[in-house]
């Protein structure tokens, strides 16, 4: 019963004393995650206070029930006893029901708050699952309006964001825990979930649904952006990618395009069109690489050219030993896609 | 030796010694586990009922681009399934009076009707019209047609054992049982293929 | 059939023991090499259940223990993905397929049932053992796979596509398949031999209405065994022939569907974990009217709340698949049906909580895992209402905090009981008693063990930790609590450790038992510990619910069962008059030899489809060998059988 105090207690501080954004379901920074979080709370509450009625019973029989004996006593009856006892259980049962009834329609009540589409202008995100990264596409009728990337997604603020799901190999779950719940991304399934976010920051995520060798490094970030800076990182993207500036990046290009690079990366603007792997076209505009593995760092980026499977074993990117000025030069080029 | 002083007591028994040693019709507990295993199959079977309906309800076309399974060998063989309940009642009414000329000619008629069931069911596996590896459509029929065909063959085998039994004089006591729960078991392939059919041979042409 | 004959007592006793010794040797149990495979008592054959399934709780538990070693701390190099993904579907398939149903189903209740139904031995004594041997072959194909580097690796539940060949190339996902094969035949073999004997084999005199809750619950369960084993038999095998030889059942691009498999799945797995919780429950209404030396309270509501949960048990499946974006109408009647199955299960508790109240509680070991059980199963109980609902569930789902929440119903629901079980009837398994002391460390070191991991993981799962990760960045902070979960382990290796040092010694050393050293109400408790080959001299007779409590000691005897064949009775199946006798067939060689061979015929198809027909044959040689009549038919017998001219 000690131990159990304790760890409600501890349940309780650890919760609160978290990270501000970090990867946390109890530090919703968007209306649906809030809905669920004020919903585990009420709930919470209601099975604690549970909790400690029963084990109150179960400790009061072991303590004042107890008896000192050291062989089996007789067999007793109480039969005024049980006539209180059986209106007791009753009554209990009578109150489990009710408690059950009302954390049903609560959880109803929040699933359709939480479900509902308001359609003013929504920005729509298809979100499509692949071994161990996550493709970003935000459709659009004219094909040249259609922005494409990889493992990064940006959402204006204070608008309704539709995400639409697929996968292309197996399940996937796309789970932001600070803003919403999961949804799995099911190859010949596609399914629309929306959410909505209201305070600017980087909300990380990560693929809830095994999927394989890679799957503890499958991340994403959501990052949430005011409109106008929205805008102008779409109107980014949209773009082919910048031209080498330097020798160093012409020369990187060249190495890109003789060598695996471009068997399953795009880079738009240059004959790299593959599909197999993330859009590279302007990756050095996002933060990380890998999948929120690495960091866009020279050195990460070398380092997973050179060997992804030391990093992330499995993944589907075979080694690229090439020599150090060559991908000193590749490294150069990335870091100049914008 | 007793304690001399130790009352005699009363003490009343039931003496089951009368008792049969062997039980016709449901109360023979091999009749239970036959019914039990009935339910089990019969549980695989309505699963992938539900399997062949729901891919159907995900498809936009059905059968997908194949013609359904040709309905002759269908026919034939529900119709010899039907026939077939026939020797199986007999050998099941035959049983409890230990009549083993009656159920050995019963388990004979029987055990070619499951050969002649058999037979025809190897023709049908080549009328389908589809192989299984084409999609999922053919896959489901295959498998519908295949689970049976095994409880098919598996019903043949054990009669013909029977009739091997019937054939010496071990025919007796709870082998007649065994003998009337086995019609039981017949009756279950014959509903089993008569359902079977209809969903190969039926709902690829009704829905 | 009723006859009064009056019996003088000392010359009863003299009867009785003439007789002990002429069913002594008809039922004896076969010894030496080959005896040893052909026995068929329903004891051996529960005791190797039990022994075999704890082996496997043992491994299982080493795979745990190198799990919780490679998350210790962030980026940890203990084991690679392969290896890891390995082991954690091997602790899953390893701790469900082949320890808690053979354990809690098939070991408890082979050994148990036949006793307290006051019965010789199970019913169907040869598919009874062939279940043991073919269970064995199933723990055997998939410990072999991992031992040879073939270990399934895509989570104990194997959702396609990456199960599919597609995704997971080689055999590896083939040997997890068939082992489902193989532990669903052996389940349900189990289901028919246990159905039976609660049907037909039940001492006169206990009606359904006497009839023991254990026993309701075991019946409850062998239905569910029958009515969810062929669902994933069908996954499974669905899933080894999209595997094998090409079909596309599973193929979203050839007209299958992804979801397919899960429904099937599923639609077995959650009355799995009800078959894994319900014998826990039905040990705990077995034990606490011993340990509180009063007649349960409330047995009827215990008895429809067991049946209720079986049946509602079948109606909740979708609640594993609240992330896959079903329809939202669908969803709320899982929710609904989610939490009415809370009620049966509450019901139990407060009638426990109102028996023990006005008793007398008698706090030995197996009472003592009976309040670790009410602490540990409530609070995963508790955490499940919260997954009931469809928003707390896609928050949650797929994390550790689902991982502290089946671990809390499975060890509290399930492990608490069974060393509850062990305890409480070791006595009459071995004849000698368990130490107390002994115990008490060991429950203590568990207990502190086990919620040290697991509570832990609640927080975890909070913090957004997904299930199934080799390893994790340190950026997340996961690492301190993670350490503090893999500490817990120390904990619970300790006590079971201490367990097996006291079974060990106390098989040799313990105390000797008696025939009923708790006091206990129930017919196993009425023969000797441990029992004799025949179970009981004398069929008894029931009385009351409470047998040795209800019953009168000069209750009618049942004479008349033959001593020099293995003669039982069999009786009708409500009213428990008696209606036939049946011959149990005695030792045979057959289930084993079956086993054989259809273990070859599962293992050969997993490399070849030719295996089917190459493997068909020497398993209906077996089968054609079990079911032969026996050379020798029994004595003429008194009177004339309808079959008799």
């Amino acid at each position: 019963m000690i131990a159990s105090f304790i760890g409600v207690a501890l349940a309780l501080i650890q919760a609160k004393s978290l990270d501000p954004g970090g990867h946390n379901m109890l530090q919703p920074a968007a209306p649906q995650a809030s809905q669920i979080e004020w919903l585990y709370w009420t709930v919470f509450w209601i099975l604690l206070v549970v909790y400690v009625l029963m084990i109150g019973a179960f400790t009061k029989t072991a303590v004042v029930n107890r008896s000192g004996a050291t062989g089996p006593l007789p067999i007793m009856t109480d039969e005024k006893g049980d006539r209180r006892a059986k209106w007791a259980v009753g009554t209990a049962t009578g109150i489990t029901v009710i408690t059950l009834f009302v954390i049903l329609v609560m959880s109803i009540v929040t699933g359709k708050k939480a479900a509902g589409l308001t359609s003013k202008n929504p920005v729509t995100v298809q979100v499509t699952g692949h071994q161990w990264w996550w493709e970003v596409t935000y459709p659009n009728s004219q094909a040249d309006q259609t922005v494409t990337t990889a493992n990064e997604i940006h959402v204006p603020i204070h608008t309704p964001i539709v995400l639409l799901t697929n996968s292309s190999d197996v399940i996937h779950s796309f789970w932001p825990p600070n803003i919403t719940g999961k949804r799995d991304l099911i190859p010949g399934y596609s399914s629309a979930a929306w959410f909505q976010i209201d305070k600017p920051g980087i909300y990380r995520g990560q693929c809830a649904e095994f999927c394989g060798l890679q799957h503890a490094h499958m991340g994403f970030s959501i990052i949430a952006q005011s409109v106008e800076e929205f805008q102008s990182w779409e109107q980014q993207q949209l773009k082919p990618a910048n031209e080498p500036g330097t020798p160093e990046a012409t020369r990187g290009r060249a190495v890109f395009l003789t060598h695996s690079c471009l068997m399953c990366h795009t880079i738009r603007g240059t004959d790299a069109g593959s599909r197999l792997g993330p859009d590279l076209t302007h990756v050095a505009s996002r933060n990380m690489i890998a999948a929120e593995t690495l960091p866009l760092t020279a050195g990460a980026l070398a380092g997973w050219i050179v060997d992804p499977q030391r990093i992330k074993p499995g993944v589907k990117m075979s080694p690229n030993p090439l020599a150090p000025d060559d991908l000193q030069a590749v490294v150069a080029y990335l870091q100049s896609l914008q | 030796m007793a304690a001399l002083n130790e009352t005699t007591r009363e003490r009343m028994t039931i003496d089951v010694s009368t008792l049969p040693s062997v039980a016709f019709g449901h109360s023979n507990t091999t009749w239970l586990a036959n019914v039990l295993y009935m339910t089990i199959e019969g549980t695989m079977f309505a699963l992938i009922f539900a399997t062949y309906f729901y891919l159907r309800t995900r498809s936009s076309s059905w059968p997908p681009g194949h013609y359904p399974p040709a309905l002759t060998f269908g026919i034939i063989n529900a119709a010899i399934f039907i026939v077939s309940v026939i020797p199986a009642r007999w050998v099941q009414r035959r049983a409890p009076s230990g009549d083993r000329g009656a159920i050995r000619n019963g388990l004979l008629i029987l055990s070619l009707f499951a050969l002649a069931a058999t037979a025809v069911r190897v023709f049908e596996f080549t009328t389908l019209n589809c192989r299984w590896s084409d999609d999922a459509y053919s896959s489901t029929i295959w498998v519908l047609i295949g689970l049976h065909s095994g409880h098919l063959v598996t019903e043949l085998i054990e009669t013909v054992v029977l009739l091997f039994v019937a054939l010496t004089p071990k025919m007796e006591g709870t082998r007649l049982a065994d003998a009337a729960i086995n019609s039981d078991y017949w009756y279950f392939v014959v509903v089993t293929g008569l359902l079977t059919d209809f969903m190969i041979y039926g709902t690829t042409r009704l829905l | 059939m009723a006859v009064t004959e009056p019996v003088v007592a000392n010359e009863r006793d003299v009867a009785d023991a003439e007789l002990a010794r002429r069913l002594d040797r008809t039922w004896r149990q076969p010894k030496g090499f080959w005896g040893w495979f052909s026995n068929t008592h329903h004891t051996a054959i529960g005791l190797r259940f039990m022994v075999t399934a704890f082996v496997f709780f043992l491994l299982g538990g080493i795979l745990a223990a190198m799990i919780r070693m490679q998350l210790i701390r962030p980026e940890n190099s203990l084991m690679g993905p392969d290896l890891y993904n390995q082991v954690f579907t091997m602790h899953g398939a390893t701790m469900i397929f082949l320890f808690a149903v053979p354990m809690m189903f098939q070991g408890f209740g082979v050994y148990v049932v036949p006793l307290m139904c006051g019965a010789r031995n199970i019913a169907f004594p040869r598919l009874n053992a062939f279940s043991y041997y073919i269970y064995v072959g199933g723990a055997l194909c998939l410990w072999g796979g991992l031992l040879t580097n073939t270990g399934p690796d895509v989570g104990w539940f194997a959702y396609v596509p990456l199960s599919g060949p597609q995704y997971s190339p080689g055999h590896r996902t083939d040997i997890w398949a068939q082992m489902i094969t193989f532990t669903e035949v052996s389940a349900l073999g189990v289901a028919v031999c246990i159905a039976t004997t609660i049907l037909r084999h039940r001492a006169p005199g206990m009606t359904l209405n006497r009839m023991p809750i254990l026993l309701w619950e075991k019946l409850v369960l062998s239905f569910m065994v029958i009515f969810a084993m062929p669902s994933v038999m069908v996954a499974s095998s669905l899933l080894l022939l999209d595997r094998l030889v090409g079909t596309h059942f599973f193929n979203h691009s050839e007209g299958g569907d992804v979801l397919l498999y899960q429904h099937l799945f599923w639609f077995f797995g959650h009355p799995e974990v009800y078959i894994i919780f319900l014998p826990g429950a039905a040990i705990i209404s077995t034990l606490v009217p011993a340990f509180t030396r009063r007649r349960i309270l409330g047995h009827t509501p215990i008895v429809l709340s067991v049946v209720a949960t079986g049946f509602i048990g079948f109606g909740v499946w979708v609640h594993h698949m609240f992330a896959t974006g079903l329809p939202q109408l669908s969803e709320s009647f899982f929710t609904a049906a989610s939490l009415m199955i809370v009620i049966p299960t509450a019901v139990q508790f407060f009638f426990w909580v109102a028996t023990m109240w006005n008793g007398r509680i008698w706090l030995r070991l197996p009472m003592l895992w009976c309040f670790g059980f009410f602490f540990v199963f409530l609070i995963g109980g508790l955490s499940g209402v919260m997954l009931a609902s469809v928003p707390l569930d896609t928050q949650v789902h797929d994390t550790y905090f689902i991982v502290a929440h089946f671990h809390y119903v499975l060890i509290g629901g399930a492990l608490f009981p069974m060393f509850a079980g062990i305890y409480f009837w070791f006595p009459k398994m071995v004849g000698r008693m368990a130490d107390e002391t002994l115990g008490k460390w060991h429950f203590w070191l568990f207990f502190i063990g086990f919620n040290m991991t697991f509570f832990t993981m609640h927080f975890l799962g909070l913090r957004g930790m997904t299930r199934r990760v080799y390893t994790y960045l340190p950026e997340m902070h996961w690492g301190p609590l993670s350490a503090l979960a893999t500490a817990g382990v120390v904990f619970m290796t300790a006590g079971i450790l201490v367990f097996l040092v006291n079974i060990l010694r106390s098989m040799r050393m313990g105390k000797i038992a008696g025939d009923n050293p708790w006091g206990d109400f129930s017919l196993e408790w009425a023969t000797s510990s441990p029992p004799p080959s025949y179970n009981f001299v004398h069929i008894p007779m029931v009385n009351g619910r409470n047998p040795l409590w209800d019953g009168p000691i000069d209750q009618p005897l049942i004479v008349g069962l033959r001593d020099d064949i293995r003669e039982t009775l069999v009786t009708h199946s409500l009213d428990t008059e008696p209606q036939h006798k049946d011959e149990d067939p005695g030792p045979s060689i057959w289930p084993f030899l079956t086993a054989l061979t259809v273990s070859a015929a599962f293992i050969g198809s997993i490399f070849t489809p030719w295996a089917v027909p190459i493997g068909a044959p020497p398993v209906v040689v077996t089968l054609i060998g079990w079911l032969w009549p026996r050379g020798h038919s029994p004595a003429p017998l008194p009177g004339r059988e309808s079959w008799q001219h």
